[in-house]
Order: structure tokens, then C-alpha cells, then sequence
């Protein structure tokens, strides 16, 4: 066996690609994945635009108000400010930006995260179901390569998504805050490296088991809209009700987004707040991703 | 355990959940060379021999070994030395063939030189050259099957499994797929144990067969010594009246034995051609008009429906049905 490579990783790389080839190398797959968050973006960007409640258009003062105070036309563009100011500083205060896409839009690239690595976490099943899997465990290929090629998959997989969201956003309206640098982009990416690993060795261990693709399918539908709804995608978890924000407190989602948003679009970084924010989604990928590959590997190992 | 046996199982046995037994203490041995048939009705263990053997599923009790090697505690060397021909279809439907081909390849860490070659001389084998970069979405079954084939040489197997390999496949694919088989033994001496349905099949290509049951091995040998233990040829035996004749047509000479089944006789003898000139004779004479008459030489299923009984396995999916089923989510897949 000369010409056998004994490393323990090999056929990682082949594995990885072999699923990212079904997505890259299908047209109508890769478009689809493309235009989604568009739709996502779009659609709800604009019809929950919250922002528009209290930007400076919703404030104008009447021709009655006017007359009766008899305001000069100087007055009347400061009373304007003033309010549109308000508006402004509850934007920022509720949103930590005045541009309400901007927010939305992070939320976006987390929840897209979440997707794509709940549906990249079903192709274990059809691996299973269409014999693939066992095609390839009676190979020399390690079983954590085979888990592990799943995992990275999906991570790069979503981390592709996420930031075409970002590009999408930008004609849409959003804005970076000031403390914004290009560097930023890569903190972003470390963040959506982890979450993306954290969630998909969760769906990976979820489905390893099943060969029935309607059981994953129950768990995520059961799973997504909380996770969702129950973290800071769309609204601050500061305005949320007592019990949402405790459920949101503890949703790894949440801590994505906040600190996507600190590194985005907030106006400045509070460093011990992004801190813990790494360190949390830090720590929940190493635990689900370690869970995730022995729960995994034993089941393979039967 | 000696050297010439390329399959050693010595007491294997795999329990589910600790209570249904799926292959109960089973002893077999395949030499180096040797086409080596597993038959026997769903459920009977057929697969999780298989799956033991290729270590994806541990025994519960008993071991194996290949090359001797054993399939537990040298698991790793094992699954070098073989290779795998699966019932499903495991090629990516997305990717070309001589992409799939590759993939295997990488799964063993076979280098890309090597690989590349190994991977063209393969699809020539199979003679899929032409379509090596077409995707296997475009594949006809036969080509799927035979595309299996070439993945599972990959490694240049010294033993390899084939799993059902002709399962819904058409009459000229099967008898192609039945042709690559022979070359492959006969150009590379490769020892390969296969599980199959069709008896005919195991019959042409096994030196021998075991046949399997409620995850016990029941008898083993090759093909002509089964026929032969069935004690003869089968006769046929129709007649007018509706009247017993089993004692009349025990005492000819041959005849072995007589049973009676839906109105007509089932008589083993040996040298059937003999025999029935004989009992034609020997009724004519009784004053008994022979309505119909015929004569079988045992075939493979003979033998097996002597072994495994002839009542039906409702307990799982026949595997054509689910093979079928498979087929039709790999299309929904899309």
C-alpha cells in the first residue's frame, strides 16, 4: 500500500466538496439559495420596517399649528429637526443604529445561518437512506471525517449565504455604523464560523439516527420559528416582554446577531460586551460541535 | 484458521437490541478464488452477515476474519483490503462518473496520479469511457450498476462483496454485469462473495453457495452437490380419476418418493428420463389415463424452496419494492 496516504484526515476535503458540489455545480439550487434571502431582505426588510414609525417623515407639523403660533419658516425647519431628532435618538437608542434594514439585515445573516445548516444537517439522512453512508463506512475513511466533512460543509455552505446577504443589503439601504473598518468583516466571519458549526453538529446528531426524512423535518420546523422569533433578529431583546427575554437571553442566535451588529452597524464597539458575546457562541460551538461528533461517532461505530 | 481461507466466520452472530437475533452463531468459510453465493429469503440475515463482514456493523458475539484479519480488532486493514458493490445506488447523482470514481478513490487516500489512472482503466473495464464526464443523473440503471462496479475496484480489492448485484437490472445488463464478474475473478483471482435472489444467477457464477434462514446456515456446498441431495429428478404426475396412486407408483423402480400436491403427484427419483416410461407403463396398466406428465431436472431453486419452505416472507419489503421506493426519492431528491 505505497500509494496510500495513512493520514487519519484523508478524504476530509474530498467529502466536504462532494456536498458543496451538489450546490455550487446545480444552477437552479445556487440561484435558489441566492435569491432567498433577497425575498427575505425584501420582503420583510420593508414590510416590518419599523423604523419608519419614527423616522423624520413621520413628523410634520400642521398648516394650523403653524399660522397659530405663527412660526417662521426657520422655526418650522428647527421644530422639524427637532422632532426627526427624537425619532432618530429612539432608533438608536431601541435599535443601536437609525436605519432599521441595517438591523434587520444582521438579524438576516444569523437566520440564514440557521437554515442552511438545518437543511445541510438533512443530507445525512438521504447519505443513509440512499446507501452512501454505508458505501463509505466500510471504507478506510475515519468516521469523525465522515461527520466532521458534514459539518464543514455546512458551515462553509452558510457562510457563503450570510455574506451574500450582506452584499444584497447594501443597494437595500443599509449602512455601516462608524465604528466600522473592512477588518470588521472578518470578525464577522469568526462569528458565523461558530455559530454555523455549533448549529450543524446539532442537526448532524439530531438526524444521524433517523431514515425517515419527515422526523428531521418535524424537529426543524418545530425548532426554527423559536429560535427565531426568541432572539434579537428582529426587535432588541430589551423591549421584549419579561419571559421572551429570558429564552432570548440564553439563545446562542441572539449573541450572533448583537455582536454582528456591534462589528456593523453600531455607532461604537463596547469590547468587554463582544467579548462575551465570542465567548459565548465560542463556547456553545465547542460543546454542540463535541456532542455533536461523539454522539455521531458512537452511533457509526455500532 | 488456515491460510488458503480468504473468509473465515466462526460462531458470528449479531443480536438487535438485545433480543432479535439476525444472525444466529453462523460458521462458514470462503476460499481465496472463490465466488461464494449467500442466498436465502428477506430477513434472513443475508445483510447483516454483509454488513458485519465489512465492518460496519460489530458483532455480538463470535468472529470473523478476512485475509486474516480479524473484522473487529483490525477493522482498519480489512476495510484496505475490500471493496464494496452496494444494492443501492450510492453514485452522486450531481457529480460525473469519473468524478464518483475519484471520490472513492479519495475515500481510500489513494493519490490523484494513481487515482486518475486507475479511475480510466476502470470505466474502460466497464465500458462507460464515454460517458465519464457525463453526470450519473443522465445514467441509465444498468450504467449506475456498473458504475458501482468500477468504484468498489478502486482499491484493487482482494476480496469483494456485491450485494445484490443484478437486483432490477434487464435480462442483457444481467448477463453483462454476470460477464464482468467472471473476468474479474478470472483476471485479477479475486475472491468475491455475493448475495443474490436469482437462483439461476448464483447457479452460473458461485463455485458455492450457503444458504441462509432465520440466521442460521443451513446447508453449504456448491451448486451440483445441493442439486444432487435433493435425491433426483422431479416428476409430475397427472391423472383422470380421482384416485390414489401413491402405492402403485412407490413400488417402481427410482422412484424415491411420491407426495401428492393439488390433484397431481410430485415424484423424486433418480434417472427421471427411466422413470417415466415406467409409470406411464405401470398406470396405463392399473387402467389409470396419464393426463399430464412432466419432468424437471433440480435447478438452485429447487433446493432452495427444500430448505427455506415455500410460504411467502410478508416480515419486511421484498427487495425489488424497496428498491423501487429508493429510486423514486432519489428522483424526489431533486
Amino acid at each position: 500500500m505505497n500509494n496510500v496516504s495513512k493520514s487519519k484526515l484523508h478524504g476530509l476535503w474530498a467529502l466536504t466538496n462532494r456536498e458543496l458540489k451538489k450546490w455550487y455545480k446545480a444552477p437552479t439550487v445556487f440561484i435558489l439559495t441566492l435569491i432567498q434571502p433577497v425575498i427575505w431582505l425584501g420582503l420583510l426588510g420593508n414590510a416590518l420596517n419599523l423604523g419608519s414609525l419614527v423616522s423624520s417623515g413621520s413628523f410634520t407639523i400642521s398648516p394650523e399649528l403653524i399660522s397659530s403660533l405663527q412660526l417662521t419658516p426657520a422655526q418650522i425647519t428647527g421644530l422639524q429637526g427637532f422632532f426627526s431628532g427624537i425619532g432618530d435618538s429612539i432608533l438608536q437608542s431601541t435599535f443601536g443604529t437609525t436605519s432599521y434594514i441595517s438591523f434587520m439585515a444582521v438579524g438576516m445573516i444569523a437566520f440564514t445561518a440557521l437554515f442552511t445548516t438545518m437543511f445541510s444537517g438533512m443530507s445525512v439522512v438521504w447519505d443513509r437512506r440512499l446507501g452512501f453512508l454505508n458505501k463509505a463506512l466500510s471504507t478506510p475513511v475515519s468516521r469523525s471525517v465522515i461527520i466532521i466533512s458534514k459539518v464543514l460543509s455546512a458551515t462553509l455552505r452558510s457562510m457563503f449565504q450570510a455574506f451574500i446577504i450582506l452584499i444584497i443589503a447594501v443597494p437595500l439601504g443599509f449602512q455601516v455604523g462608524e465604528a466600522f473598518t473592512p477588518i470588521n468583516i472578518l470578525g464577522v466571519f469568526a462569528f458565523l464560523f461558530l455559530i454555523c458549526m455549533g448549529l450543524s453538529s446539532l442537526f448532524i446528531a439530531i438526524n444521524i439516527r433517523s431514515t425517515r426524512i419527515e422526523t428531521p423535518m418535524a424537529v426543524m420546523n418545530l425548532l426554527n420559528l423559536p429560535l427565531t422569533f426568541a432572539s434579537s433578529a428582529f426587535f432588541p431583546i430589551a423591549r421584549m416582554p419579561g419571559w421572551l427575554q429570558t429564552v432570548a437571553n440564553v439563545n446562542p442566535l441572539s449573541y450572533t446577531m448583537d455582536g454582528m451588529r456591534q462589528l456593523l452597524i453600531n455607532p461604537t464597539i463596547d469590547y468587554s460586551k463582544l467579548a462575551i458575546q465570542y465567548g459565548y457562541v465560542g463556547i456553545f460551538a465547542a460543546i454542540l460541535t463535541t456532542i455533536g461528533i461523539v454522539l455521531s461517532w458512537r452511533y457509526l461505530n455500532k | 484458521m488456515t491460510e488458503e481461507d480468504a473468509i473465515k466466520a466462526e460462531g458470528l452472530t449479531k443480536v438487535f437490541n438485545g433480543s432479535l437475533v439476525a444472525v444466529d452463531h453462523i460458521n462458514f468459510s470462503v476460499k481465496h478464488g472463490e465466488i461464494f453465493g449467500f442466498l436465502g429469503p428477506n430477513g434472513a440475515g443475508k445483510t447483516t452477515t454483509i454488513n458485519m463482514l465489512i465492518t460496519i456493523l460489530k458483532p455480538t458475539e463470535g468472529k470473523a476474519s478476512i485475509l486474516g484479519q480479524d473484522i473487529a480488532k483490525q477493522h482498519n486493514e480489512v476495510r484496505y483490503s475490500i471493496g464494496l458493490v452496494p444494492q443501492e445506488y450510492t453514485a452522486d447523482e450531481d457529480l460525473t462518473g469519473f468524478e464518483n470514481i475519484l471520490l472513492c478513490a479519495d475515500l481510500y487516500g489513494i493519490s490523484r496520479e494513481v487515482s486518475k489512472k486507475r479511475a480510466m482503466d476502470l470505466l474502460k473495464l466497464v465500458e462507460l469511457t464515454d460517458f465519464k464526464d457525463k453526470k450519473v443523473q443522465t445514467f441509465s440503471g444498468g450504467m449506475r450498476r456498473r458504475l458501482e462496479l468500477a468504484c468498489g475496484l478502486i482499491n484493487r480489492p482482494k476480496v469483494l462483496f456485491l450485494d445484490e448485484p443484478t437486483l432490477g437490472l434487464d435480462v442483457q445488463t444481467r448477463a453483462a454485469t454476470w460477464n464482468y464478474i467472471k473476468t474479474l475473478k478470472k483476471q485479477f483471482g479475486m475472491t468475491l462473495f455475493m448475495t443474490t435472489h436469482y437462483l439461476e444467477e448464483a447457479d452460473a457464477l458461485c463455485d458455492r453457495v450457503a444458504i441462509i434462514d432465520h440466521g442460521k446456515i443451513i446447508v453449504v456446498g456448491t451448486p451440483e452437490e445441493l442439486k444432487d441431495s435433493l435425491g433426483g429428478d422431479i416428476i409430475t404426475v397427472g391423472i383422470k380419476k380421482d384416485e390414489d396412486i401413491t402405492g402403485l407408483v412407490e413400488k417402481i423402480e427410482h422412484v424415491k418418493e411420491v407426495k401428492k400436491e393439488n390433484g397431481t403427484y410430485r415424484i423424486k427419483s433418480e434417472n427421471g428420463e427411466v422413470t417415466a416410461p415406467l409409470i406411464i407403463e405401470a398406470l396405463r396398466k392399473a387402467g389409470h389415463v396419464v393426463t399430464r406428465l412432466s419432468l424437471t431436472k433440480p435447478t438452485l431453486n429447487e433446493v432452495y424452496l427444500q430448505y427455506t419452505g415455500r410460504s411467502m416472507r410478508d416480515a419486511e419489503d421484498s427487495g425489488e419494492s424497496l428498491h423501487a421506493k429508493r429510486m423514486l426519492m432519489a428522483r424526489r431528491r431533486h
